[in-house]
Parts: structure tokens; C-alpha cells; sequence
């Protein structure tokens, strides 16, 4: 099958503007010079601590995601474009949340299933009535995008519980500008070292109304031994706000509290960086060693904001993606940006046809799966694969979407040979609270494995700097 | 500061001095053992090394009979024993990840740089690798460490927890390592005084570096009473009991002016330090130096609950 990618550095033999000063950089770079570059960054990962703990599987407990200097460059224009259909679609996502969880006048006008909301795993009913401070409900939204050509933007999900990996969106940037500053002078590049700051800015803005003078905002993590805990120590150390484990935490006379070595200290505004299910071992689950006893109630009665809120999930489920052009148009009366990819629910039975007999060209995945496992990639799987997957898909269909085969975008990436195309993403970090924010910029990820469509750093991916230029 | 960040800091100072005490046992152990000793071998030197670490019942029920160089593996490389070198580094190391920024990053390399070695260390076969060179690493690591924490880190609360879970464990593991030569001499009393008892004696100064610092403090004969007053009421020794609860003391006066209220804890430090100041070297004899050591060992234990108490168990109100 020899599908057309579009290289986002060169059109038809001709450098596209955005990279033309790369070209320079990198005819200039010697191979030596590239290596040593190359180990001059991984020692840096490695001495500030940005690994990725992964516990229990033997070997290094301690791994890096690979990191490809090679940036990856917006212009403006397209920068712009793409910052117009994040926030649209950030606001939709929140005006969704707030309508299942109050009067579900989507629903009611047919737009959306009521099975699809109020059947979900992750429809909270505990938090059902309740209005969070500023009807905000997602603080951070992740949108995936995928690039198939010069204008065409595809959002591959929404992250609308606890995104993660914007600690390399902003650490890739410090050692890209610590190791090639010329680069920078030559570039006007804008900067996302902004983020922590509008984060703080954003829970901070959300504080309930019994919170009187500066809020006190917390980060709460499931502990050392999670993968992602260097992100939350990390963005905890950059907004100046403490990190805390469940056991850190109690409620008492309808507040939360920290335990600190000058007493108890109130705390206003949780960003949690654990699921629902571990909030609040009284409302959730009883055994878990995770949460706060009591949380629940002192955030329904206004004494904390949770964010994002409990029950967001409902809003970034794969089944519920399908209708997000319906919310923006609903509730904003605008046409989406940003296209969906199109998509078949396997629990529909016209839809499972269509996939069963074009598994070969189709990506399938779970509903609620994440990480890039439990995926079929049609084009590259072997038919013993995609046999094994159909038992799987038919035993199980409402557990399964399917979407067409993307011809990914591709940016130059440093491999062993020397420069070469590899497939990339895009999750920029859209903040809402009293405003909505996005910092010009975003997690690339690259798929480093030749041919591979799959970019996630479970799967053999890696992460780039994404530059946005100034005008 | 969160009482789990204060809790953690603590460990990290606490659990780096282990490592140390640990090494510098290993050391007397194996100068005492290359002594000729008068008819009981070095299997009970060994055995004291053990009871004075608080591990002889772990290597009992692991390896039996103290030979030396199982007990270098135990003491250095083994994680079932929670006070070897390597199960202190490792738990330093995992103390200072969890709290990573509220370290410099000259700490966090120190620290981060030992455990990358010691990993190496592990990987090395046994028959290249030197005891004297496994504890000389050991106390060079914890000296970069301690070097890091003085030169870079703000002295705030922070600082003080460090230095506290430093000076309440060097206060302990001083009296231990003292205790260590009262087992050794306990059999036979009739070598006080002989030339044995004090080559004794000097590797003890010597496993805490403080030979030569004894020679210009003191001068003269190597004494029982002198070495006594030395390691324990001399405020110009280091590692001195004076010294260690002194600093405790002034790490919990800092605390206490920081946070404007007082604890039980910084009381309990006046106190002791008041009572070694009162104490002469007559009197510790008087009472028996194992005696004495054991009850300062149980008031350190004491002080340190008192100091969980007020700043670590988040219980304080």
C-alpha cells in the first residue's frame, strides 16, 4: 500500500517556510556533533530526574522517553487555527459536562443518547446536581491531533480528566534552549515556560466561595511509585504549590486539611492527578488506601474544588467523541475547527459489518482503552493478528470503535542513519477557569520505529519541541 | 512544610549516616580482626560488630555463624538487612525522589550519583572488590552528600529536618560504636589497660577518623578515660555525644523560633545536653560504660519520638 504522507518540512522537493532555517541547522551538524548532542540531552533528562518510573517490570526502574532534538515548527497562521479549534472544543466539552449533570438538554433534543451518558462507566452520580465554581468541570483538557495534510487537522480524542506529559512540553524547551541557544535567536520562537504559572492562575480561579483571601492549591498524586509522579513533583515545584498523598490530606469540620509540621493547613483547590475511583474511599471504592474519607461531601457542599471535577471522564469517552461537533454546535452555535475522525461504534450493528469486513484497512480500539494498548492497526498487522482481534471484536463489540487508517503527518527525526520521516502527534494543553488559556505549544510525540503510526511512549515513542513562531 | 515532606527529609539524613556508621563498623571489625586475639579468634569480634549494629539476629537466621565475609555481604550488600550499606542508600535515594524538589540539585546528584554507583558496585564480582575500598566509598559518598546540603540548600525548616535526622542518628550510632568494644573486652576484664585493649581502643578512633584529631586534642598515652571523654563529652569531636545532641538541640531550637511554638521535643534535647555537660568521665565509669551507653541509646530513642511527635506524624495540632 503506498500511501502519500504529507512531510511537514518538505512539499514537493521544497522546503515549507517554517523549517527553512532548519535546513541550515541541520546541514551544518556534523554526525560527531549530532551524538554528542544526543548524550549531552539524555544526561540532562537524567540529571534534572524527568524519567518515567516503571515499577515491576525489571531492568532500569528509572527510563527516559527518547527525545528527538529535531523540533517540530507551526506558523503562526496554522498556530492560530488550531488554537481557535482547542479552546472551541475545550468549551463545548465543559458546556456538555455541566448539561449531563444538570438538566441534559442535549439529550432531551435527541442530539446525543441518553445510553451513551447516563449508562457510562464514567458518569459520576454523585456528582449529579451539583455546579462546580464557574461551571467548569474539565481544568485541563488534552486534545489530540493528528495532521494528514497542510490544513487538515484531525482530533484523534479529548483528554478531559488528568492529561499528562506537559512537563516534557516544557522540559523539552529548556534543553533544546540550553542546548542549541543560536537556534533560538534564529527562530523567533514563542515561549510556553508561561504554563505553570497559568495553570496556578487557573485552579486558583476556581476556588470555592468559602474560600476568603488566597487560595490555598494543592496537587494531589497516588504517590512515588506512579509513573507520572516526576510530572507531578515537577509542575507541583514550578506553581509553588505542595504535592500531597491522600494520607496528607483529612477533612474535619467540613473542610480539607493538610497535615503540616505547623499543624493543620486548609486547603481550597485540589488538582488531582488520581481517578475518580480513588477520590474518596467512603463515596467510591472502600478499599482504597489512596483517597481522602469524606472529600466527597466537603466538595459538594462547596468547601474544595476538585479538578478536574469527579464525573469529567463522561465527556472523553471514545463513544461520546463521535458527538462532540454536535456539542459545539449545540451549545456554542459554531461550526467545529477542528474535524473528528470519522468513526463506527461496533455496538451498532450496520457499523460492526462495515468493520469486520475492512479490518484490514481500519484502526480499531478500545472504547476505554488508553496507552496504544488493545489497538488493532489494520494496514500493519499480520492476518494472524487481525483474526485473533475479530474474535475479540465480536465477543465484545460494544467494547470497540473503529476509524479509517490516518496517513499521519511526518517531520524529520533524527535515527541511527541520519534524518529520516517518522510519524507525529500533536496534545496541546488547553486551561480553563475564568479564562480559557493555551500556551503556544504542545506535546509532539513520535512514533521512532520506522513506518509506525503508533506514537505513544509505552509503544516505542518519543517526544520532540514543538515551536510555534512569532509573526 | 508537610509533615510527610519534614518526615522525608529526616530519612534521607538519618538513613545516609546509617550507611556511614555501617561502613565504619565493617572497618573496626576488620582492623580488630586482624589482630591476634588472644585465644577467642575473631569470631566473637564479629559477633559483637553484629549485636552493636542491631543485625545479629537477621544474620544469624540467614548465614549462622559469623564468618567475615558473609558478614561484609550482609553488612554491605545485603537488601534483607535493612541497615546495610545498600538498603540505606536505596532508601535515601527513594526518600530524596519523592521529595526531589525541596533538594538542590547538587543533593540530588550527590545522592543520586551514589546509588548509580553503588548499582556498579553490585555488578563488580566480589573477589575484585577490597573491604577497605567498599567503606572508603561508602563514607566518601556520604561526605559529598553532607558537602552538597552545607554549600547549597537554604537553611529553612527543610535544612533543619535534614540536620536533625543527622544528629539524632549520629548520637546513636556514636554510642554504638562504642558499645562495639565493650562487647569485645567484655570476656575478660584482666585486659584493661593491656597493649591489646588499646590497640582496641585506637581502631575504634580510627574507624571514626578521629586518631589523629585525638593526638592533638589530647596528646600523650591513649586512655580509656580519655577516649571516653573524647567520643562522648568533648564539643570539639565531631562525633561526639555532646556534639550530636548539641546539634539536635540547635536544630530543634531553629524549628521551634521558625514555627513560634515550642515542643516537648526541643525540652527533652536542653535536657540531655544539660545533664552530658554535668557528667564527668568518674561518673560514666562509675556507672558502667555500657550502662551509660545503653541509657543514652534509649534517651535518643526517647527524643526522637518526641520530635515524630511534634513535626512528622502530622498528628500536631
Amino acid at each position: 500500500m503506498a500511501t502519500e504522507y504529507f512531510n511537514e518540512m518538505y512539499e514537493a522537493g521544497a522546503v515549507r517556510a517554517p523549517y527553512a532555517r532548519l535546513e541550515d541547522w541541520t546541514r551544518a551538524m556534523p554526525a560527531e556533533f549530532r551524538q554528542m548532542k544526543q548524550a549531552e540531552a539524555e544526561a540532562l533528562f537524567r540529571r534534572i530526574g524527568i524519567t518515567f518510573a516503571v515499577y515491576g517490570e525489571g531492568g532500569d526502574p528509572d527510563r527516559l522517553i527518547p527525545f528527538d532534538m529535531f523540533p517540530r515548527v507551526f506558523t503562526q497562521s496554522e498556530w492560530r487555527r488550531l488554537e481557535r479549534g482547542v479552546k472551541q472544543r475545550a468549551r463545548a466539552l465543559n458546556a456538555f459536562l455541566l448539561d449531563v449533570y444538570g438538566r441534559g438538554e442535549i439529550i432531551r433534543a435527541g442530539r446525543i443518547p441518553a445510553r451513551l451518558v447516563y449508562q457510562n462507566e464514567a458518569y459520576e452520580r454523585a456528582a449529579a446536581g451539583f455546579i462546580p465554581p464557574r461551571g467548569v468541570y474539565s481544568h485541563i483538557v488534552g486534545v489530540d491531533l493528528v495532521r494528514t495534510g497542510p490544513d487538515d487537522f484531525f482530533v484523534l480524542e479529548d483528554n478531559c480528566r488528568t492529561p499528562s506529559g506537559v512537563s516534557y512540553m516544557l522540559e523539552n524547551r529548556e534543553i533544546m534552549m540550553r542546548m542549541f541557544p543560536a537556534l533560538f535567536r534564529e527562530n523567533r520562537i514563542e515561549p510556553v515556560d508561561g504554563y505553570p504559572d497559568l495553570l496556578r492562575r487557573t485552579l486558583a480561579s476556581v476556588a470555592p466561595a468559602k474560600c476568603g483571601g488566597e487560595p490555598t492549591v494543592v496537587i494531589l498524586t497516588p504517590g512515588h511509585f506512579n509513573s507520572a509522579y516526576y510530572e507531578h513533583s515537577f509542575l507541583a515545584d514550578l506553581m509553588g504549590v505542595e504535592l500531597v498523598e491522600g494520607a496528607d490530606l483529612f477533612v474535619e469540620g467540613g473542610f480539607v486539611w493538610m497535615r503540616t509540621t505547623e499543624g493543620p493547613k486548609r486547603v481550597d483547590v485540589i488538582y488531582r492527578r488520581i481517578d475518580d475511583a480513588f477520590l474518596d474511599p467512603l463515596c467510591f471504592r472502600p478499599e482504597s488506601m489512596l483517597g481522602v474519607p469524606g472529600l466527597m461531601d466537603v466538595y459538594r457542599s462547596g468547601g474544595v474544588t476538585i479538578c478536574s471535577a469527579p464525573g469529567s471522564g463522561v465527556a472523553d469517552d471514545k463513544a461520546i467523541y463521535t458527538y462532540v461537533p454536535e456539542m459545539i454546535r449545540f451549545y456554542l452555535g459554531e461550526e467545529p475547527v477542528l474535524q473528528n475522525v470519522p468513526t463506527w461504534q461496533c455496538g451498532r450493528t450496520d457499523d460492526l459489518k462495515y468493520v469486520v469486513e475492512n479490518l484490514c484497512d481500519l484502526v480499531v480500539k478500545e472504547v476505554h482503552g488508553s496507552g496504544g494498548y488493545g489497538m488493532l492497526v489494520g494496514p500493519r498487522s499480520t492476518s494472524e493478528q487481525i483474526e485473533g482481534f475479530r474474535a475479540r471484536l465480536l465477543a465484545d463489540p460494544g467494547n470497540y470503535i473503529a476509524q479509517p487508517t490516518l496517513a499521519l503527518s511526518t517531520t524529520p527525526t533524527f535515527v541511527n542513519e541520519g534524518i529520516a520521516p517518522r510519524h507525529v502527534d500533536l496534545r496541546p494543553y488547553c486551561l480553563v477557569g475564568e479564562r480559557v488559556e493555551l500556551v503556544p505549544g504542545g506535546l509532539t510525540r513520535v512514533a521512532l520505529t520506522e513506518g509506525s503510526l503508533v506514537v505513544n511512549s509505552s509503544q516505542g515513542g518519543g517526544v520532540k519541541d514543538t515551536w510555534v513562531l512569532a509573526e | 512544610m508537610l509533615s510527610r515532606t519534614a518526615d522525608n527529609l529526616y530519612w534521607i539524613a538519618r538513613y545516609m549516616e546509617r550507611a556511614e556508621t555501617t561502613a565504619r563498623l565493617l572497618e573496626v571489625g576488620a582492623r580488630i580482626a586482624l589482630m591476634p586475639s588472644a585465644g577467642h579468634g575473631y569470631r566473637n569480634e564479629w559477633d559483637s560488630l553484629l549485636r552493636a549494629s542491631g543485625t545479629a539476629a537477621g544474620f544469624a537466621q540467614k548465614y549462622g555463624d559469623p564468618v567475615q565475609r558473609n558478614i561484609e555481604s550482609y553488612l554491605f550488600f545485603d537488601r534483607d538487612n535493612p541497615s546495610s550499606v545498600a538498603s540505606c542508600i536505596e532508601r535515601a535515594r527513594e526518600n530524596a525522589r519523592i521529595v526531589r524538589t525541596a533538594l538542590t540539585t547538587q543533593v540530588w546528584d550527590a545522592l543520586n550519583t551514589a546509588y548509580q554507583e553503588m548499582r556498579q558496585l553490585e555488578r563488580t564480582a566480589r573477589s575484585e572488590l577490597e573491604l577497605t575500598q567498599i567503606t572508603e566509598w561508602t563514607m566518601r559518598q556520604a561526605a559529598m552528600m553532607r558537602g552538597a546540603i552545607d554549600a547549597t540548600m537554604l537553611r529553612n525548616d527543610g535544612y533543619d529536618f535534614l540536620g536533625l535526622g543527622y544528629a539524632l542518628e549520629r548520637a546513636d550510632s556514636t554510642a554504638r560504636l562504642m558499645d562495639v568494644k565493650y562487647y569485645v573486652l567484655l570476656p575478660r576484664v584482666d585486659f584493661v589497660g593491656s597493649g591489646l585493649d588499646n590497640y582496641q581502643w585506637q581502631t575504634l578512633l580510627r574507624a571514626m577518623s578521629a586518631h589523629r584529631a585525638f593526638h592533638w586534642a589530647y596528646g600523650g598515652d591513649i586512655t580509656a578515660g580519655k577516649i571516653a571523654h573524647f567520643l562522648i563529652l568533648n564539643p570539639q569531636c565531631p562525633r561526639s555525644l555532646v556534639t550530636a545532641t548539641s546539634a539536635a538541640m540547635g536544630h530543634l531550637d531553629r524549628l521551634a523560633r521558625g514555627y513560634g511554638h515550642h515542643t516537648s521535643a526541643q525540652q527533652r534535647s536542653h535536657a540531655m545536653l544539660a545533664a552530658l555537660m554535668e557528667t564527668t568521665v568518674e561518673d560514666i565509669f562509675d556507672e558502667g560504660l555500657h550502662d551509660f551507653l545503653s541509657r543514652f541509646v534509649r534517651e535518643v530513642g526517647e527524643l526522637t519520638v518526641l520530635v515524630h511527635d511534634a513535626y512528622l506524624s502530622g498528628e500536631a495540632r
